[in-house]
């Protein structure tokens, strides 16, 4: 995922872009001609992550289907940022329905393009983890049961952001939302419970499933690639630190998806059929303090005393997904 | 116009939203001055001809290294390379083998034939630099780019000065050092070999010289006192290596004995090695921590059979035999001696006790002050006497090739400055590239190459190079490890981290600009940007 063929040790292939590789081999991100496809002029907040994932996704797939590409977006920030009638930013076909129901409006779009015969037209999904994991998660589990022809994309900020920070199926453990209070025994969101959509999309053994991060486009982009190569159902669920829900400097967003692969927090993967096929190795690992100390979600965990039983349970989750897609050791395949 | 049902504006952009409004802070692009290029004593732009040879541009990167120092073959084997002791990337694995990538692309400049660019214009001005060392020729090169007719005048039969008569040719072959100087004559540059000056007033008047730059050096082998019956066998260090330079090899004997604690000591007793000696024994009053050598070339002494006896000193030497006193340190750490002798075999005493500046010269010259065996400069290498310069050995403060070069270049740009009737004065330096400026996740993890050492036994009986030189493929992975602190190397990632596309691509060489008109000012390039080339700052009001 990370590695590439060609060895330049300065930077290798870390960086956006690198001016001593071939034009083919670079990112569609350090290319001048891409398309923006988010263009400026969006509301999003300053250093916002999901406006920079989207845009890096999109990106890529308009580049991946020579430019035949149409997009449906769930209600959430990416949604209403980038769109307060009459203006918007996207430089796409892009339609907005319903809060629960973006991916069943990809399908109907893609099935309406397979009719008129429009094949070359692919089509995306993409919505936040609200819109994914809970209320249009119905919508998405049959999208992948009828294995359509279509490329949902979950922006993952771990809460309901666009409406102040709520709760959701993707919300951590012991994180602080306007709706799992720094209060009672068990101060921020439970331990126990939420869904991990990921392993769902797998179980329904659909052709291809990825998690990524805005922390390295590369990765992403090489997924979102592969993803266009195939059709069916697939799915990539893409890390987007969120400033303001997180309580994170707007300069950190980076720093912070890269802090939650390299502690094992939030696993880097690939699977095809239901099957892992490979994965981000861990470069410079961190205990999860590193990547809880920045955000304020978490603040209750080091003042006014140190949670350290809870920041144990969270780095026993960090290892646990380390053993489970064996993160630190080997080499990335791709 | 017919809209569709319950539309009644049209599509607009949202790039009529000017979110660049909402900023507090806006960055901005720096170029900041890496370790590397701080500690060059020669002022050399490291990190510059690194990047061109990371493309394998290889022209490009001699040219902009000798647009400072047009010694480059020869500053690739002798210089002490302060800039990786300095550099960066020390911090994250080793430091990048700047001295390595030097040597490669000096000797690719030889190789290939490469040229200065021609001088453009002459100036009609014409300056005096008396000695071919480090500090005259550098001096000479710069100021004939200027454009200023030069004439060098040198003692010896031929040009280098102590890179010649003292450096020894294992560690810098003459060939190299030869195509190095020749390329400085061929710009122009008249160099007048057997040419001693005794009154530098009267050739500056008979010969209509603008200015004169002196860079004489220090040649004369330091003497201590040791009682000896026969002095015969008690010779220096500068004299043994000058020797080597002529048809009559120094006869040393078996047994040579080097006293001195410094490279010259080390360069002597390997030299003694070569030339047949079974031992050779370097004998310095203080500890080996203390030498003042170089650890790597004391390292490489040892291997080769030099043996070292430290806190002894000299107390006599008589016929073949020598008695050695050993010291001791005080608790301030300066030796004492014990009382304790020791005699020792020793066909022949070489005293490396340093040199002193030849005083004959600079005291005919009037107004000219000095101070300590050393000629007084101001901070552009004047001396107290209007319109001559002086650098390199002569003026004290640190003693080597890179420093003496460094002169050289500054003493030309102020006497062009002081030809014209001005005062030169350094530009202020760039903020520095510190390593906390930089984001080191992305430089991918590379050792250091180690450059290829001649085997032992060639190294104890000829004079053939020791150090090789780094082929093509590794002086570009070697260049391909700079960081590039502080100046941008395009590698895109500002315009990629930007959620705002606010950072404009402007092309191959042409670096990024901000569009100011939708940055809003989150501080992600600046905080992801590897090598610390944007600067935040406060919005001007
Ligand atoms: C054995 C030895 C090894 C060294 N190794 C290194 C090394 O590895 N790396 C390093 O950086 N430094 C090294 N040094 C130090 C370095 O060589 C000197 O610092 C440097 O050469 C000084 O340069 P310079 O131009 O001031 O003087 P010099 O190199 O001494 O040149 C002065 C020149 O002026 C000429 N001259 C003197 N008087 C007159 C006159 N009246 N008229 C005309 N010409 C005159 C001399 O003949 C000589 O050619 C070494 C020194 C020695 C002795
Ligand atoms: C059916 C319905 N319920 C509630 C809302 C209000 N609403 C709009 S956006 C949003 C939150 C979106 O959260 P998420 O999907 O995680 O996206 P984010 O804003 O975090 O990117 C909510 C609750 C709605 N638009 N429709
Ligand atoms: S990494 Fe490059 S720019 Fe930085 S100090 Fe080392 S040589 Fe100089
Ligand atoms: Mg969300």
């Amino acid at each position: 995922m990370r590695s590439s063929h060609v060895k330049f040790y300065q930077t290798g292939t870390f960086t956006v872009g690198n001016r001593l590789l071939n034009d083919s081999d670079r990112s569609v991100q350090s290319t001048m001609e891409r398309t923006n496809s988010l263009n400026s002029g969006h509301r999003a907040c300053q250093g916002c992550g999901e406006a920079l994932g989207a845009r890096y996704a999109i990106d890529a797939a308009m580049r991946a289907t020579d430019n035949q590409l149409i997009a449906a977006n769930a209600t959430g920030c990416l949604e209403v940022f980038s769109t307060p009638y009459p203006e918007t930013s996207w430089q796409i076909p892009w339609i907005h329905s319903l809060f629960g129901n973006a991916a069943a409006v990809a399908t109907g779009i893609a099935v309406a393009l397979r009719v008129k015969g429009r094949t070359g037209t692919r089509v995306v999904a993409q919505g936040g983890d609200g819109g994914t994991t809970d209320i249009g998660f119905g919508c998405l589990s049959g999208m992948f049961e009828r294995n359509d022809d279509v490329l949902y994309i979950c922006y993952d900020n771990e809460a309901y952001m666009n409406t102040g920070v709520q709760r959701s199926s993707a919300t951590p453990p012991a994180a602080r939302t306007a709706t799992t209070q720094v209060v009672g025994p068990q101060p921020g969101n439970v331990f126990g419970q939420g869904k991990n959509v990921p392993r769902i999309a797998m179980a329904h053994e659909i052709p291809y499933v990825a998690t990524a991060t805005v922390a390295d486009v590369r990765d992403l982009e090489a997924k979102v690639t592969k993803a266009m190569s195939i059709h069916g159902a697939r799915y990539i669920h893409v890390l987007v630190p969120c400033p303001l829900g997180w309580g994170a400097a707007p300069h950190d967003t980076v720093k912070l998806a890269r802090l939650a692969t390299e502690s094992g927090l939030f696993p880097v993967f690939e699977a095809e059929h239901g099957e892992v096929t490979d994965r981000s190795t861990i470069r410079r690992q961190v205990a999860v303090e590193e990547y809880l100390k920045p955000q304020r979600r978490f603040a209750h965990l080091f003042k006014p005393t140190l949670q350290s039983e809870v920041i144990a349970r969270l780095q026993a989750q960090a290892d646990r997904n380390i053993r489970r897609y064996n993160l630190l050791s080997g080499e990335t395949h791709r | 116009m017919t809209k569709p049902y319950a539309i009644t504006l049209d599509v607009g952009s949202s790039l009529a939203n000017l979110t660049g409004s909402w900023r507090t802070q806006r960055p901005v692009y720096v170029d900041r001055l890496p370790p590397c290029n701080a500690t060059c004593p020669a002022g050399e732009n490291i990190q510059q001809w690194l990047f061109h040879a990371e493309e394998g541009n290889y022209e490009a990167a001699w040219r902009v290294l000798v647009a400072d120092n047009p010694l480059a073959a020869t500053m690739g084997r002798v210089c002490y390379h302060p800039c990786e002791k300095a550099c960066n990337r020390g911090e994250l694995d080793e430091s990048v083998g700047i001295n390595a990538v030097e040597r490669f692309l000096g000797d690719e400049a030889n190789r290939q034939g490469w040229q200065f660019d021609p001088v453009e214009q002459d100036t009609g001005r014409r300056i005096l630099v008396v000695g071919s060392g480090p500090a005259g020729v550098s001096a000479a090169y710069h100021l004939r780019r200027m454009g200023h007719a030069v004439v060098i005048c040198e003692a010896e039969d031929s040009a280098g000065g102590m890179m010649r008569y003292g450096i020894p040719q294992y560690r810098l072959p003459r060939d190299t050092l030869d195509a190095d100087i020749r390329r400085i004559v061929d710009m122009g540059v008249e160099l007048r070999l057997g040419e001693r000056v005794d009154d530098v007033d009267a050739l500056m008047r008979d010969q209509g010289f603008d200015a004169c730059f002196l860079g004489v050096g220090s040649q004369i082998g330091k003497r201590a006192y040791i009682p000896a019956g026969d002095a015969r066998h008690i010779t220096d260090a500068v004299s043994v290596l000058h020797q080597m330079e002529s048809t009559q090899r120094p006869l040393l004997g078996r047994r040579v004995v080097v006293y001195g604690g410094g490279n010259t000591a080390v360069d002597v007793a390997r030299t003694a090695r070569r030339l047949g000696a079974e031992e050779s024994i370097i004998v310095y009053r203080r500890t080996r921590e203390k030498m003042p050598a170089h650890a790597h070339e004391v390292e490489e002494a040892l291997e080769e059979g030099v043996k070292l006896k430290w806190l002894s000193t000299i107390a006599e030497a008589d016929g073949d035999t020598i008695t050695v006193e050993k010291m001791a340190l005080d608790e301030n750490g300066f030796p004492q001696p014990t009382g304790e002798l020791e005699t020792m075999p020793a066909d022949s005493v070489v005293l490396a006790l340093g040199q002193d500046v030849d005083l004959d010269l600079l005291s005919g010259i009037d107004g000219m002050q000095i101070d300590g065996g050393a000629v007084v400069v101001d901070p552009v290498q004047m001396t107290t006497r209007p319109g001559i310069f002086a650098g390199g050995d002569m003026v004290g403060g640190e003693k080597t090739v890179t420093v003496a070069i460094g002169h050289g270049k500054k003493a030309a740009r102020a006497i062009d400055a002081w030809l014209r009737g001005e005062t030169y004065h350094a530009p202020p330096k760039h903020e520095q590239a510190t390593y906390d400026r930089l984001n080191t996740w992305y430089y991918s993890d590379a050792p250091k190459t180690i450059r290829p050492v001649l085997d032992i036994i060639r190294r104890q009986s000829t004079f053939d190079e020791v150090v090789g030189s780094l082929d093509e493929a590794n002086a570009l992975y070697e260049a391909r490890r700079c960081m590039s602190c502080g100046n941008c190397f395009e590698c895109d990632t500002c315009y990629g981290v930007c959620p705002d596309n606010a950072v404009n691509k402007l092309g191959p060489g042409k670096r990024f600009s901000f569009n100011y008109d939708y940055c809003k000012g989150c501080g992600l390039c600046v905080a992801e940007c590897p090598c610390g080339a944007i600067r935040m700052e406060h919005e001007p009001d």
